[in-house]
């Protein structure tokens, strides 16, 4: 990267709260805050990882970046526009540079369609290639995905598991997007794909120069391909930081705990490691805990954590982190 | 025994418990020597009265292996009252006393429950429960954790070493997760289209590894313990059709190490070492890889 990032994204205070139903039929209507004030860049060339546990509200905010969820409140500026602003026709012509990977690929493509047809659509609807341009242009993606350019006329329920997320990988390129959300692209796949598919995506941000939002609950593959990573939990941003930094030294309960949590394929190593094992569940949504969301299953937690929400501050440069006691350690708290 | 999906990892529980669908499955020959019986030679009567007894299982999803028409007393003291031969009341005190090993609180209100009221780590802590309330000599566990968030994964895996080691019960823990057996397994068998392709000690085959496929995998994880390196060491290629099998080794589409027997003739396990065994014609170590 070089030395002055250069936002390509910028998501300011970012909420997308859902409607819950009505206690009673006159009774008040609840949200859930799915999201609930995310603000942080995307730098431009740069893979940001988004991990946390199921129902965090990472997918939410992948989808509410490029508005497939509309945000409830907040900035999405994207070269110099506010997406959450735009009108729907403003919006379908900006999706060419803002796209999506998404992590069942058997339910993202159409069993209908035809892999030429899937992946022409694209271009078809943004208009960028038509009659015999299109179909040279599927088979140049069907290629660069590393895929034979006669797969073009079979059906999805043709091709294995990671057959499949290449397909979905050149269809979301195939409009020559900047931005890809990759919503857990390969938590589907078999163990022996995931490297293939993780080496195709870093291959192809270097060819093309693609900005990812990496999403994933698993910490050593977002590791693996990250340059930063954002920690989340019931809706909130834990913390930030550039990738080393982040698993050399975690500042908050939460990712010390989650990175302590993480299986590693090393005999010696786990038999030695000092596993920090959180207890309880996570709380739901619907009735988030008071003051810092996390204080109920936080080893260190006090009282002032159960009534002051944490400011969300940078501690050291690029690092940020929401927590009270941000960097103490909770190793035999 | 650790393998990627399709490989028969669980077809094998289901084979061992005999729960393998028949028709249009068939369990076609071998043996299953348990505690001194083949378990395929015990009629349908004598082989319930092991199963959830002796020899029981633990599902990836709780929600799919509990009854959600039925309160937990219910689906825990069945089995208790018919393998242990206790009353209805002491078959209760015996479940409550059973969910208070898995950590599960309040459990005298807990066990009248139904599974829908309890959350996705403490669902599979009854299943876990069940499995263990008979005094089991094995428990069959089916990916236990896949299902689940990493904080409660760790719960899970914590009350497994714990409880199992106190109740001196064996385990076969089945799951693609290498990171879950380098942690919890004495010994591991890595299975590759439905045959197993070594078989060695939690050490060998993680430092040691002598089968082209293990070698492979364990090179191709990304892992939390290593700084960001280039490009992961990819396996080429994608798993046989287990309908259409190749002619001698099934890795061999995908295997770098590849030679001419390999296309010909099928290996079979041989030992290379104390309690070490590979199917593999060829002499490989993880040095070969590198």
């Amino acid at each position: 990267m070089t030395s002055a990032p250069e936002a390509l994204l910028s998501v300011r205070d970012l909420r997308t709260y859902f409607p819950t139903s009505r206690k009673g039929l006159f009774g008040p209507r609840g949200s859930v805050k799915a999201v609930d004030g995310l603000t942080f860049d995307v730098y431009r060339g740069e893979t940001l990882g988004l991990v946390g546990e199921s129902g965090c509200g990472k997918s939410t905010t992948g989808r509410a970046v490029i508005r497939l969820v509309r945000p409830t409140g907040g900035e999405v500026i994207y070269n110099g526009r506010d997406l959450t602003q735009l009108s729907d026709g403003e919006m379908r012509r900006l999706r060419q540079k803002l796209q999506i990977i998404f992590q069942d690929a058997y339910a993202s493509l159409s069993s209908r369609m035809r892999v030429g047809a899937i992946i022409g659509d694209a271009l078809a609807i943004h208009n960028l290639a038509s009659g015999r341009a299109r179909a040279a242009r599927v088979g140049e993606l069907l290629h660069i995905v590393g895929l034979d350019p006669s797969f073009a006329s079979r059906y999805p329920h043709e091709f294995s598991g990671g057959q499949r997320q290449r397909i979905g990988i050149a269809r979301a390129l195939a409009v020559n997007p900047d931005f890809i959300v990759c919503d857990e692209p390969i938590s589907a796949l078999d163990v022996s794909i995931r490297a293939q598919i993780i080496n195709l995506l870093e291959d192809l941000q270097r060819e093309l120069k693609l900005t990812y939002l990496f999403i994933a609950h698993d910490l050593a593959v977002v590791r693996h391909i990250c340059d930063r990573v954002a920690v989340m939990y019931l809706g909130k941003f834990m913390e930030l930081s550039a990738n080393q930094a982040l698993y050399a030294e975690p500042l908050h309960p939460y990712t010390q705990s989650l990175i302590s949590a993480v299986p590693v394929p090393d005999p010696d190593l786990e038999d030695s490691r000092q596993r920090i094992i959180l207890s309880g569940d996570v709380p739901s949504p619907v009735n988030p805990p008071s003051g810092c969301v996390f204080h109920t299953r936080c080893p260190i937690a006090r009282d002032q954590c159960k009534q002051e929400i944490p400011a969300w501050r940078e501690v050291k440069p690029g690092h940020w982190v929401a927590c009270h006691f941000a960097g103490e350690s909770i190793a035999r708290a | 025994m650790v393998g990627e999906s399709g490989c028969g990892k669980s077809a094998t529980a289901l084979s061992l418990m005999r729960l393998i669908p028949d028709p249009p499955g068939q369990i076609a020959g071998g043996s299953v020597e348990f505690g001194g019986r083949d378990l395929l030679k015990l009629s349908a009567r004598e082989m319930r009265s092991i199963r959830g007894g002796e020899l029981s299982m633990v599902f990836q999803d709780p929600m799919t292996s509990l009854n959600p028409m039925l309160r937990i007393r219910r689906q825990m003291t069945e089995a208790v009252q018919l393998h242990l031969g206790l009353s209805k009341s002491a078959a209760l005190e015996h479940s409550i006393n059973m969910l208070r090993l898995v950590g599960i609180p309040a459990a005298e209100r807990r066990i009248h429950d139904y599974p829908h009221q309890l959350s996705g780590g403490m669902r599979q802590r009854v299943v876990i429960a069940i499995a263990l309330s008979c005094h089991p000599k094995l428990v069959l566990a089916d990916e236990p954790t896949t299902a689940l968030d990493v904080t409660i994964q760790a719960q899970i895996l914590e009350l497994m070493r714990t409880t199992m080691r106190e109740q001196n019960t064996a385990v076969l823990l089945i799951t693609h997760d290498l990171g879950v057996v380098a942690g919890m397994c004495d010994r591991i068998i890595v299975m590759y289209a439905g045959t197993i392709v070594e078989e060695a000690s939690r050490r060998d085959i993680f430092y040691n590894p002598r089968h082209p496929y293990t070698i492979g995998l364990l090179r191709s994880v990304p892992r939390l313990d290593r700084v960001r390196s280039n490009r992961l060491p990819q396996i080429e290629g994608l798993p046989p059709d287990l309908a259409r099998l190749p002619k001698g080794c099934p890795f061999q589409a995908r295997c770098p190490y590849v030679t001419e027997i390999c296309r010909v003739d099928r290996p079979t396990l041989r030992s290379v070492g104390d309690r070490h065994a590979i199917a593999c014609h060829n002499n490989v170590t993880r040095e070969d890889a590198a």
